[in-house]
């Protein structure tokens, strides 16, 4: 077997990923709970990291790829200080989300799934986060904010990046 | 006997709940955000005036009218509150017992409530997700000790054909013949899923249930596997859902704790354990092969069928794989017996369904209502109508997989046959209400980039067909369109149709296809003709 050791991620967060793992018995179908778990622990898919899982689960590191760019929920880069996830569920966008993406892209000049230059803010579009009764819904670092029309929405979202820090 | 455990467990649990006077219960759903403030406010107010022996405040599930949440519950009397701000709580606290709060008060007349027939919804709202004591109380469980100790897998077996439920995932197949596929096929261990990754734009039933009534669906399960000889079990629900998946991680260790999951549960020989696997935000997953696949930590692409997962499933084993709520209807068709259930509802389509209500409607939430009921009554009596003088124009059901129902044919009954007819499906329940001042075109167009982004790609005709029909419907949109186009997405929409490998690329052009039959017109205003040339001209 290759030496590898040297390139593997050591520290705590790699720790709790082996733990993952380890609950799935190392088997390969472990590999998307893994995934989850190092998103969950260092914000993004770690180029490094995924090789390491790749390795120590026994699968070709082409496939650990193919996983984690065919779902939507994993990011192969890091995310800014700040998350805003706009849903674009049907309700969502009958009830005029899609002038709220408008509104971001003029004003931080952002499109889905990108972050700003200063890393401040990243824009995230939601295929549907299920409170469809609130339409039209953003969500602001988790809290999520609903039933507002289009001038209300957009003064939230100025408001939480004034004050957020 | 662990029988005597959960007798205990309960009567125990009765006996702490009726100590208290007063019972006030808070929706603690993701459709009611701030609800935690509400509840801190709440037990101050209680702790305060030192009635903490008197009152009880419990966090509740989904109590279904979300758009007049934050809803709280006042037992006994069953008041309604709506509305509820955290500096409302001094004034419903001191209300009790006296005259209710006015201001806040939510008629129980409401046609909202009245029409309704709740059964997957009956303890939704009113028990404590978090609580299995709670769940016991309400007679929960009560199907499981009767399945695995008055009842053999055939007997079940026969129930669940009898009662003639059919899945409530979409396409209605007769769960009764899947179970019975599924039990009679060879190979073990057999595995069962609960499909929960719904990912349908604009339906929150799957979520709610989850929510609300965890451990029903794990009741549903065990008895299924029971009934069809599975041994481990998996729910497939979406990452999107981290409230309903904590409550989910709950409600099994709890479960597992009281011999209720796990090895030789309540004393039998049924083994069952069950596990849950996040999906990552693919829709395609809904499909049963590609979620699979996924189970499997592979990218979820769908494969052929036959063979049907109920021969070779999750790692080639005979799978039973159910939509949450077919599960979670699961205890109260064994309780009350194939024939009760069977009185609801339509011949065909029978028991009652979960609907999402949405869109341009005054009462949006969740609502369940026998099989048969007209449209026109779910939109006008339930839903209260269009606010703001709006006129229907269409009610969209099954997301992007159905279709548009014209406000002419408003008095269609919800069955799957009446909807499939009109180019629709019943899909998992999303019902959204789309007013006047919407175009057909630009919805069909965003339904199409949807399942454009979320074809897998794995077979040209979905692939290259949604990307194809989209590019049409934007000409459409921009007004730029031919006749030809038209011609041209018509010939597209029946190619991508009966070509495409999935049920993703097989029910991708039904919402365009709908549009062009109900609202043609609409259409056809978007066509550049040498008229539209002239009647530009100053």
């Amino acid at each position: 077997m290759p030496a590898d050791t040297q390139q593997k991620p050591v520290d705590r967060r790699w720790q709790r990923i082996i733990q993952t793992m380890l609950r799935h018995n190392n088997q390969s179908d472990a590999l998307i709970e893994t995934l989850h778990t190092v998103q969950e622990t260092y914000g993004y898919l770690d180029p490094a990291v995924l090789a390491a899982v790749a390795d120590r689960l026994g699968i070709p590191p082409a496939r650990v790829f193919g996983v984690a760019t065919f779902y939507n929920h994993f990011s192969l880069k890091p995310k800014g200080d700040h998350t805003l996830v706009i849903c674009t569920g049907t309700a969502c966008h009958v009830r005029g989300n899609d002038q709220i993406l408008a509104w971001v892209k003029e004003q931080y000049h952002l499109t889905p799934g990108q972050t700003s230059a200063d890393n401040r803010l990243s824009l995230v579009e939601a295929r549907c986060v299920g409170a469809c009764a609130l339409a039209p819904v953003i969500l602001c670092d988790g809290v999520l904010t609903g039933k507002k029309g289009y001038k209300e929405t957009t003064a939230i979202i100025e408001e939480w990046l004034g004050h957020a820090s | 006997m662990p029988r005597e455990k959960i007798d205990r467990i309960t009567a125990e649990h009765r006996w702490f709940l009726d100590q208290f006077n007063y019972h006030i219960l808070v929706c603690a759903g993701l459709g009611c955000p701030g609800n935690d403030d509400i509840l801190r406010a709440l037990g101050q107010t209680v702790r305060n005036r030192q009635l903490t022996d008197e009152v009880l405040i419990r966090k509740v599930g989904c109590m279904g009218l979300c758009s007049a949440g934050p809803l709280v519950l006042i037992r006994p009397g069953d008041l309604m509150y709506q509305k509820v701000q955290p500096e409302d709580a001094e004034e419903i606290i001191a209300s009790l017992g006296k005259k209710p709060v006015e201001r806040l008060l939510l008629s129980p007349d409401l046609a909202f409530f009245t029409r309704q027939h709740k059964n997957v919804l009956r303890l939704s709202g009113r028990i404590d997700p978090e609580s299995l004591p709670d769940y016991l109380v309400a007679g929960g469980y009560q199907a499981l000790l009767q399945a695995l100790f008055a009842m053999q897998p055939t007997d079940i077996l026969r129930c669940i054909q009898e009662s003639g439920l059919r899945g409530r995932g979409g396409a209605g197949y007769p769960t009764g013949l899947k179970w019975s596929t599924v039990a009679r096929a060879q190979g073990s261990p057999k595995y069962l899923i609960c499909n929960a990754d719904e990912g349908d734009p604009g339906a929150f039933m799957d979520r709610s249930l989850l929510e609300s009534t965890p451990y029903a669906i794990l009741e549903g399960m065990t008895v299924a596997a029971y009934a069809v000889g599975a041994s481990e079990g998996f729910i497939y629900v979406r990452a999107e859902y981290p409230l309903a998946v904590q409550r989910l991680k709950r409600a099994i260790r709890d479960a597992e704790q009281n011999n209720l999951l796990g090895h030789s549960i309540c004393g039998s020989n049924l083994n069952f354990r069950v596990q849950i696997r996040l999906g990552a935000g693919a829709f395609v997953c809904g499909e049963e092969t590609a979620l699979i696949r996924s189970i499997e930590g592979r990218r979820g692409l769908p494969r052929p069928r036959p063979p049907y997962p109920a021969e070779k499933g999750l790692r080639g084993r005979p799978t039973l794989i159910n939509n949450v709520e077919t599960y979670a209807n699961i205890p109260s068709v064994i309780t009350n017996g194939p024939e009760w259930w069977a009185r609801l509802g339509t011949d065909k389509s029978r028991g009652t369904k979960v609907f999402a209500l949405t869109g341009t409607i005054r009462n949006t939430g969740l609502i369940e209502v026998p099989m048969g009921m007209p449209l026109r009554e779910i939109v006008y009596d339930i839903g209260g109508g269009l606010p703001g003088g709006h006129a229907l124009k269409a009610v969209q059901t099954g997301g992007p997989s159905g279709g548009c129902i014209p406000a002419a044919l408003l008095d269609t009954p919800v069955t799957y046959e009446s909807l499939n007819e009109l180019g629709s499906i019943m899909g998992s329940g999303g019902m959204i209400v789309i007013d006047d001042s919407a175009s057909m075109v630009d919805i069909v167009t965003y339904f199409m980039a949807f399942c454009r982004d979320e074809s897998c790609g794995k077979c040209t005709p979905c692939r290259v067909g949604t990307a194809q029909i989209h590019n049409l419907l934007t000409k459409f949109q921009n007004r730029k369109a031919t006749m030809a186009d038209l011609e041209m997405l018509e010939w597209l929409c029946d190619l991508v149709r009966n070509t495409s490998l999935c049920g993703l690329g097989q029910s991708a052009p039904n919402p365009v296809l709908s549009a062009l039959r109900f609202f043609r017109q609409e259409f056809l205003d978007c066509i550049l003709t040498d008229q539209n040339h002239e009647e530009v001209r100053p």
